[in-house]
Order: C-alpha cells, then structure tokens, then sequence
C-alpha cells in the first residue's frame, strides 16, 4: 500500500467518524461545529480527488457560509430548544431509514457505474479553447451550462426575500440585528481592520484567476462574505437598511447583468446566453465579477437573517 | 544540490509535524481551556511555520513561495485572533475547564 493510499482511507474513516458524530451528539452547537470540522475534511477529499474547484467551494460556502447560518440557526433556536420534547421513535426510526436508503442508492448508482465511467471530459476540453478560458471547470459554468449558473443566482437572490418576509411587517426595509461587540481596543476589532484589505484583495484574485485555475465568482464572493462579516460583528460598521436602494442594486446586479449579457445572445451571436466569437472570455469576467459582489452580498445578507429593527432617521 | 534541499525540506516537514503531534497530544491530554488553547497555538505557529518552511525550496518560484508564507502569515494572525477571543470569554464565564 503506498502512503497515498493509507492517507485515504485514514481520510475516508475520518470523515466517516465526524459524519457519525455530527448526527449522534445531542447538543446542537456541538452538532454544528461538527459539521463545519466534516466540510473541511471533505474539502481535502475533494482535493485528493483533483477537484480541486469543488474544494473551494465545499470548504468556503458547505463548510463556511452554511456553518455561519448554522450557527446562527442554533442560536436562535437554543431558547425554544429546552423546552421541546424529542421526536418520537417512529419520526426517527423513519427518518434514519429514508437517509438510509438515499445513501444506498447512491452508493449504488457509483458502484455500477461501467469502468472507466462516461465521461463529457475530453469533449468539454476540445471545446474550451473557443471560449479563451484555460479553466475547464468555469467553462462549464459560463459556456456549456451557463443557463444552470444563471438560474443558480436567481435562486440566491429568492432565498434571500424568503429570509426577509420573516420579518414583521413594520421591521420590512428594516435592519437586521447583529450581536457585535463595540471594543474599540478589543482583539476582534484590530482583526476586523487588518484583514479585510487582504481578504478583499485575496477575493478578486480568487475570482480573477477562475478563468484559468481553481476559483471564480462563488470562492470570491464567500471570502467577501467573510470580510464584512468580520467587520459587522465587531462593529467596526454597521448593518445597512435592508430597503436601501443602493443595497438591492447591489443583490440584483450579478444576475441581471449576466441576463442583458444572456439576451444580448440573441442579437450578437446564436441566441441566449451565447457570446459572440472573440469575446467570450472578457463577457464571462464582466459577469462574474458582478456575480462576486452580489454572492458576497447576498450571502452576508442571508447570515444576518432578516430586518428586525427599523432605523427611523 | 538538489539533495541538500531535499534533506532540508525532509528536515523541517518532520519538525514542524512533531509540533503538529504534541499540540494535538496536549489537546487531549492538558487539563483545562486556557492550557489547551497553549498546546493549540504551538502547532499553528510552530508547526505549520516549520512545514511551509520546509516546502520553501521544492515552491514553483518566488510566487508560489510568496503564497506558501501568505498561507503562513494568515494562519499566524487568525489563530492569534481566536485564542484571544477564546480565553477572553473563559475569563469572562470564569475559570472553568
């Protein structure tokens, strides 16, 4: 067996370990961080696997964006949670039996796979050249299925009104509350004034170098995410008024500037969401350096949950 | 050469994955928050400062080397960060493991 092969399976166990665990403990914090330790390790299995894109994204919105609304989910729920009776044997047992079975299926649906699998690999490399880009994972995302991504950032944007229509109806355009901790010489806000100059520096080379290796708009987006988090919490700024005009220009700009790019197919090149010979790769960068924005937007946005307090000026 | 180097990164990989094994052996075994939190800070610091040491020469160039210590200095400031703010909430709950 080579080192590689025993740093697998100890990986696989790992995972497996942390999985069980992450459904067996009682306390949901405990359950949370949990699950954030198990996306990092599936990161590395992704990284072992040589998706190394996949990775990026499993360790920065699977394990970072998702564990921080987590998080927060746990919080809230930590006042209703002592009171509240366990499900019953019958919810779980049923419950445990459903993922049961989900599981199996896809264990085997991978196991029955021909060897070597189908595989769209070579003819998505043969195309890419056209496209100007060098990365084969971005091609997919804004060439060949440029409608999924599309749809995937209008599914963002609706998430983030269905955070928002929680709100009561006075708190609606209102401002979402944060816990921050105001030490002016505290330890968090000298982080949340050293960082973000680098995080935000770090996010566009994350997103610039998506064209040609491992990163893009989502990667991008989460560290911007990251940063303003940073600074709300320690309230370095504060939350902005979720009816500002300026803030929804912001959410909506991503997905609706890679929609005029998208009709724009129509009139330039064969239709929608197809760009004109020559100048596919500086559309792609216009759109996914909006989509950056709004996807760090946005996903703040849903983290701080919805408006809870209106700021009457 | 080239051998020299390998020693070296051969070298100091392993060092920096000793601190790795004792940090995560004080972990478990220390007994409260704030000694824990000492045994953390060792393998962050040390061991991964070691290891990117370490991996300094087998670096695809001065820009790859440039983001192995970029990895480095990150790692240093947030762990720092967070030990702080760690041990600032066990003094504010009051001693307790």
């Amino acid at each position: 067996m080579s080192p590689a092969t025993i740093f697998d399976i100890g990986l696989a166990v790992l995972v497996l370990g942390v999985a069980a665990w992450t459904i067996l403990v009682r306390d949901t914090f405990a359950a949370v961080v949990s699950f954030v330790v198990y996306g990092l390790l599936v990161a590395l299995v992704w990284v072992r696997l040589s998706a190394v894109d996949v990775a990026l994204t499993e360790a920065a919105i699977g394990s970072g964006v998702t564990g921080m609304l987590l998080l927060g989910a746990a919080a809230r729920l930590r006042p209703a949670e002592a009171g509240a009776t366990p499900p019953s044997a019958l919810i779980c047992a049923s419950a445990a039996g459903l993922c049961t079975l989900i599981a199996m299926g896809l264990a085997a649906t991978t196991l029955i796979l021909p060897d070597p699998a189908p595989t769209l690999a070579p003819a998505a490399m043969a195309g890419l050249p056209a496209s100007g880009l060098g990365n084969p994972v971005t091609g997919v995302l804004f060439v060949y299925r440029a409608l999924d991504t599309l749809l995937e950032k209008v599914v963002l944007v609706l998430a983030l009104v269905g955070v928002w229509s929680l709100a009561a109806d006075e708190e609606w355009g209102g401002t979402p509350e944060i816990s921050a901790t105001r030490q002016p010489d505290g330890i968090l806000t000298f982080l949340a004034q050293l960082l973000p100059p680098v995080g935000i520096v770090l996010a566009i080379y994350m997103f610039w170098v998506g064209a040609d290796h491992p990163g893009g708009a989502f990667q991008g987006g989460a560290l911007l995410t990251a940063m303003w988090l940073l600074v709300l919490m320690a309230g370095v700024r504060t939350a902005p008024a979720t009816g500002l005009v300026a803030l929804r220009l912001v959410i909506v700009a991503g997905p609706v500037i890679f929609l005029a790019i998208g009709f724009a197919g129509f009139a330039w090149a064969d239709g929608f969401l197809s760009y004109p010979a020559g100048y596919a790769k500086p559309l792609i960068v216009i759109a996914e350096a909006a989509l950056t924005l709004s996807i760090g937007v946005t996903l703040g946005l849903l983290a701080l949950g919805p408006p809870a307090r209106i700021d009457r000026q | 050469m080239t051998l020299g180097l390998d020693l070296f990164t051969v070298l100091a990989v392993s060092a920096g994955c000793l601190f790795f094994i004792a940090g995560t052996v004080g972990l478990l075994r220390f007994p409260d928050t704030l000694t824990r939190l000492h045994a953390l800070t060792k393998a962050d610091n040390l061991g991964l400062g070691l290891v990117v040491l370490g991996l300094l020469p087998q670096s695809a160039g001065m820009l790859g080397a440039l983001k192995l210590v970029c990895v480095w200095l990150i790692a240093q400031v947030s762990s720092a960060v967070v030990s702080q703010l760690i041990a600032g909430a066990i003094r504010d709950k009051g001693h307790e493991s």
